[in-house]
């Protein structure tokens, strides 16, 4: 069996659309008879070929949100597909920071459940079934919905491999958003993009992150110069990006960056549940820390019970002499 | 300015997690305290309704027991009031269920902003403020780690996926904040004592005219089951006899990635 419909938030990035989305769209057309998807911005038109190509007979464009917030107006307008198409039997989101809005924002509207930190997706009986990792990714739960749909779903980047089928560009029908009152009124009005040399961090094959192991921000240099001589990108945990040390963008983790390196490097990180999930799927993972019961030893191919001050130091020598 | 801040007691994140048995939510019956991360909306309350030059800061909460240690913490740093929904019938309520019961309990109180931590540590769901948010008919901006009030607007820098926004957005809103958008101050022993006198009303689901909408049967979801997740085995942990560093390049060298 298959589930019938799910439907798919394709979020728009300056370049064409997320990878997240591709990975989303990949995913439900293995699993679903009919998947379409919802997308906006002014490139959705361009767009359509790559999300044809990933499974998306038809995307639905939102159109240009003339400095909106995307949650609101979205929501608004996926509430309205519904009205008028009827309800897909699921919809997949992207757990980003725009995903989660529309996901909320959609959910109070229609009211109907929604599951969240979804890494895996399955059917049963022409249902969907979610799965989550809790506890550190030590468990995993299996939850479905039992209300009559849309099911929201939010999922974590890198759940899926994106994965083109070769399908037919995606046909594109205009989707307008209804009035949003009070609601809609956050507007951007300036955006900045934080600078950064190399690689980004969820598409890196070598990540170098920090903790507070490191004892304080200024060793943070050493992280982003072995980044550097490793041809990586630097990353970071939660206590040292709320520390203020190294900006958000860097976090690795549950409210971060999802990133499966082939080598991730963790320097005085101890392993909170926070940081684990989001970078486990790792192909190898290097641990220093001082503390041998660190949970971050417990994961990793080589672990390495010592000072990060030292260990840093002579490893980036190391490099530099080879 | 009377700013309401959501939060949430949570179980101490240090004790080792776990789920109950034959429903699979997580174990909450040990003592519960205030989550870490609503202590940055607490502070950010208390410095905008100081900033602004009077109102107060009014904490709301739900349990489905009558704890009220997490709260008291938050008292402490300097919050005025709370407001507790407590009822057995709570128990199993989802995301929605709680954005319902915090709505609710919302509209008791006047209020010109409502702050939430972007995600609780248990549950880290991180919709219930926006889901919030539309039930109360109310702008939102989300991750937010700088907030400012300028009259009836309210200015926040917003994380994004390149680096942040600036978003400006007409009061009331909601307003969730980031760790970090300010340091958190420790309740000073006066503050401890005094909070021990301050007001805690208690309501409940039926108060607010919520029955059958919250607790399990609310939430129209289902654990169908729980699975040991494939681990990673452990690989080779050694102590650093000062070879620490060459040993991390022979494992370099054996990914061949130099």
């Amino acid at each position: 069996m298959s589930v019938p419909t799910i439907w798919v938030l394709a979020e728009p990035t300056p370049t064409g659309v997320s990878t997240t989305s591709l990975e989303l769209l990949t995913a439900a057309r293995g699993l679903a008879d009919a998947v379409e998807a919802i997308s906006w911005g002014p490139s959705t038109a361009a767009n359509a070929a790559v999300l044809g190509s990933h499974g998306a007979s038809t995307v639905h464009d939102v159109g240009d949100l003339h400095g909106s917030l995307p949650g609101v107006p979205v929501a608004a307008a996926i509430a309205g597909l519904v009205a008028s198409a009827g309800a897909p039997d699921a919809i997949l989101i992207p757990a980003t920071y725009d995903g989660r809005d529309v996901a909320g924002r959609l959910s109070a509207r229609l009211d109907r459940p929604v599951l969240t930190n979804v890494t895996g997706l399955a059917e049963d009986g022409g249902r969907l079934v979610t799965e989550h990792p809790v506890f550190g990714g030590t468990l995993t739960v299996k939850a479905r919905f039992t209300a009559e749909g849309p099911g929201i779903a939010v999922i974590r980047a890198k759940s899926f491999t994106a994965e083109p089928s070769g399908g037919a560009p995606a046909a594109v029908a205009a989707l307008a958003v209804p009035e949003t009152g009070a609601t809609g009124a956050a507007t951007i009005t300036a955006s900045h993009a934080e600078e950064r040399s190399g690689p980004a961090l969820d598409e890196a094959s070598i990540v170098v992150s920090g903790g507070r192991g490191l004892g304080e921000a200024a060793a943070y240099a050493m992280i982003e110069e072995l980044a550097q001589l490793l041809h990586g990108a630097a990353g970071a945990s939660r206590a040292i990006v709320d520390a203020g040390w190294v900006p958000y963008s860097h976090q690795v983790g549950q409210t971060g960056k999802t990133v499966k390196p082939d080598v991730y490097l963790a320097f005085g990180i101890s392993g909170a549940t926070q940081h684990l999930v989001g970078m486990k799927g790792s192909k190898t993972i290097v641990a220093v820390n001082k503390d041998k019961d660190a949970p971050i030893f417990t994961i990793c191919d080589l672990g390495i019970v010592g000072d990060v001050h030292k260990v840093l130091p002579a490893l980036i020598d190391a490099l530099k002499n080879r | 300015m009377n700013v309401v801040v959501c939060v949430k007691q949570i179980p101490d994140p240090a004790a080792p997690p776990a789920l109950e048995p034959g429903t699979n939510t997580l174990d909450r019956s040990g003592k519960l305290i205030l989550d870490d991360s609503d202590a940055y909306g607490v502070e950010m309350a208390l410095q905008l309704a100081d900033a602004s030059g009077g109102g107060e800061v009014t904490l709301v909460s739900m349990a489905p027991n009558g704890e009220t240690g997490g709260l008291r913490t938050a008292l402490a740093m300097g919050a005025a009031k709370a407001i507790l929904v407590s009822d057995p019938a709570l128990k199993g309520t989802d995301a929605l269920g709680t954005a319902k019961v915090l709505a609710a309990a919302i509209k008791t109180t006047p209020f010109d902003l409502v702050l939430a931590a972007t995600e609780s540590t248990d549950g880290y769901t991180g919709t219930t403020p926006v889901q919030l948010a539309e039930l109360l008919g109310l702008p939102s901006v989300t991750f937010a780690k700088s907030v400012a009030v300028d009259g009836t607007t309210v200015r926040v820098e917003r994380q994004t996926e390149a680096g942040f926004d600036e978003v400006t957005c007409p009061l009331p809103a909601v307003v969730t904040v980031t760790a970090g958008v300010v340091e958190p101050r420790y309740p000073s022993f006066k503050g401890i004592m005094a909070a021990k006198s301050k007001p805690v009303e208690t309501l409940s689901v039926a108060d607010l005219g919520l029955e059958g909408q919250v607790g399990a049967p609310g939430a129209r979801q289902e654990i169908t089951d729980v699975v040991a997740a494939s681990s990673r085995s452990q690989g080779e942990i050694v102590e650093d006899e000062g070879d620490g560093a060459q040993r991390v390049v022979a494992f370099l060298e054996a990914q061949k990635v130099i």
